[in-house]
């Protein structure tokens, strides 16, 4: 899900930069002091968790999560993400430098909608309708990311519409993946810490 | 943090330390250098001069003493990732036809496109990867500090950074128990729904991890200041360095300028 550098368009790019700049600032808003060490370990732990991979087929897909991350942290997904996408470009070669507000954009955007949108319907009811719309979260963050990452493509260059449309034809069976995983996850959350989500009472948010 | 991902040993030093020659100039200084570097190599076209910049990004390689082959590797892993874009590309840019393949016309255009991106997005991960990748990770997480990154941005990547660690080893003893219970990944809903509650119990356990931590640091009088340990100190060698990088990147400038109006 990654663009590199090199591939957008200027415009794209300041766009992007702009956007993500307005995301963090508002993720970190909503971020006290005293919820700062909450949100880094599950910043890290969502970090771990993009380096599982899922076995599909003969192939393995590899997690992104970020509707799980949204539904978790809220607005604080925003902030959250991008540092990870940040020590990935800088200590694995993941991504690009110029790209890194599109990228936060397009992943950590999705997040923050999921969360909006899901949040409170995922901390209501009982586990298994929290998990049901927990996976439907999950399943919607990733396809709207991957949207946008076609969108940034095809904003950039007319050459890049038939790439764009293939990757998101690829993603279907991830975007499925994802929302049955981001389902089971919350389940098993909701039965054991229902404080985990943003949406509940008394939750760490 | 680089043995996250490589599976190498943990260096005793901590997070991915490298010992590299490139670490004795000021982090602020590489931070910025390596931005105005992205920055410049982006806006540059001409696919000889973005050659350069290729070579640029190797030189600093060379002379950061990092591991060669070990860095080259893991540049080639990003192009793994973008190489089926760069391929389709030849095929849907219109343009002068090179050679079809099953009625589909590969153009000139788009190869040089499509090379065009490869050289930019190598030649400015390498600088990133090189420059700043070098840094202990706190160290990086100071100089941003320095350089006016918002404070609570980098408690959080210090957080972030610090407990990446800490939890990838508790997501491997989860793993080992699964595996000692029999658990054999496939392409079923089994799998699926017992990869999900590992997640889930990664996240339950690093709230409360994290409840523990905002305990520890009530008793210990944490203010949300970052206190600095070592002062940053910018040298005739890091200014040097400095100057060196701007003639370089103004030398790729004007050739592209040049180029351009040839």
């Amino acid at each position: 899900m990654h663009i590199v550098d090199g591939a957008l368009s200027n415009p794209v790019l300041l766009g992007g930069a702009a956007l993500a700049v307005g995301g963090i600032a508002m993720g970190l808003k909503k971020l006290p002091l005293e919820r700062i060490p909450a949100a880094g370990v599950l910043s890290a732990s969502f970090f771990v968790a993009s380096l599982i991979h899922v076995p599909i087929g003969p192939s393995s897909v590899h997690l992104i999560l970020n509707g799980l991350a949204g539904l978790v942290l809220g607005w604080a997904a925003f902030p959250a993400l991008f540092v990870g996408l940040l020590l990935q470009a800088v200590f694995f070669g993941f991504g690009g430098l110029t790209v890194l507000g599109v990228n936060a954009v397009n992943i950590a955007g999705p997040a923050v909608l999921a969360g909006l949108i899901f949040g409170r319907l995922v901390a209501r009811g009982s586990p298994m309708q929290g998990a049901i719309w927990g996976g439907l979260g999950g399943g919607f963050a990733i396809a709207a990311t991957t949207l946008a990452v076609a969108f940034s493509l095809a904003l950039s260059g007319d050459e890049f519409i038939p790439a764009a449309k293939l990757v998101f034809v690829a993603h279907i069976p991830v975007i499925v993946i994802e929302a049955l995983l981001s389902g089971a996850a919350i389940f098993l959350a909701r039965r054991v810490k229902p404080e985990l989500f943003a949406g509940s009472k008394g939750g760490w948010t | 943090m680089t043995y996250v991902l490589t599976g190498e040993d943990k260096p005793l030093t901590g997070f991915g330390a490298l010992r590299a020659a490139v670490s004795s100039l000021d982090p602020r200084m590489r931070i910025v250098m390596t931005v105005i570097y992205a920055i410049t190599v982006v806006a540059l076209d001409d696919l000889r001069v973005l050659s350069g910049a290729l070579i640029l990004s190797m030189w600093l390689l060379a002379i950061s003493g990092l591991p060669f082959q070990k860095t080259l590797k893991r540049m080639a892993m990003m192009d793994g990732f973008i190489i089926f874009t760069l391929i389709l590309l030849p095929f849907t840019m219109p343009g002068t036809p090179m050679f079809s393949v099953f009625g589909f016309d590969a153009t000139w255009e788009g190869l040089w496109r499509a090379t065009e991106i490869a050289l930019t997005a190598n030649a400015v991960i390498l600088a990133v990867m090189t420059l700043v990748g070098s840094m202990e990770p706190v160290t990086m997480g100071h100089a941003l500090f320095a350089l006016k990154t918002p404070e609570r941005l980098v408690h959080l990547m210090m957080f972030t950074i610090r407990y990446i660690d800490v939890l990838r080893e508790e997501y491997l003893r989860l793993r080992t128990s699964m595996k000692l219970r029999g658990f054999r990944p496939g392409t079923n809903w089994h799998t699926y729904r017992s990869y999900g509650y590992l997640v889930g119990m990664m996240l339950v356990r690093a709230i409360e991890r994290s409840e523990r931590i905002l305990a520890a640091m009530k008793c210990r009088g944490f203010s949300g200041r970052i206190v600095l340990l070592e002062e940053f100190r910018l040298t005739r060698t890091d200014v040097m360095f400095a100057g060196a990088m701007v003639l370089a990147l103004a030398a790729l400038i004007w050739a592209e300028v040049a180029y351009a109006a040839a």
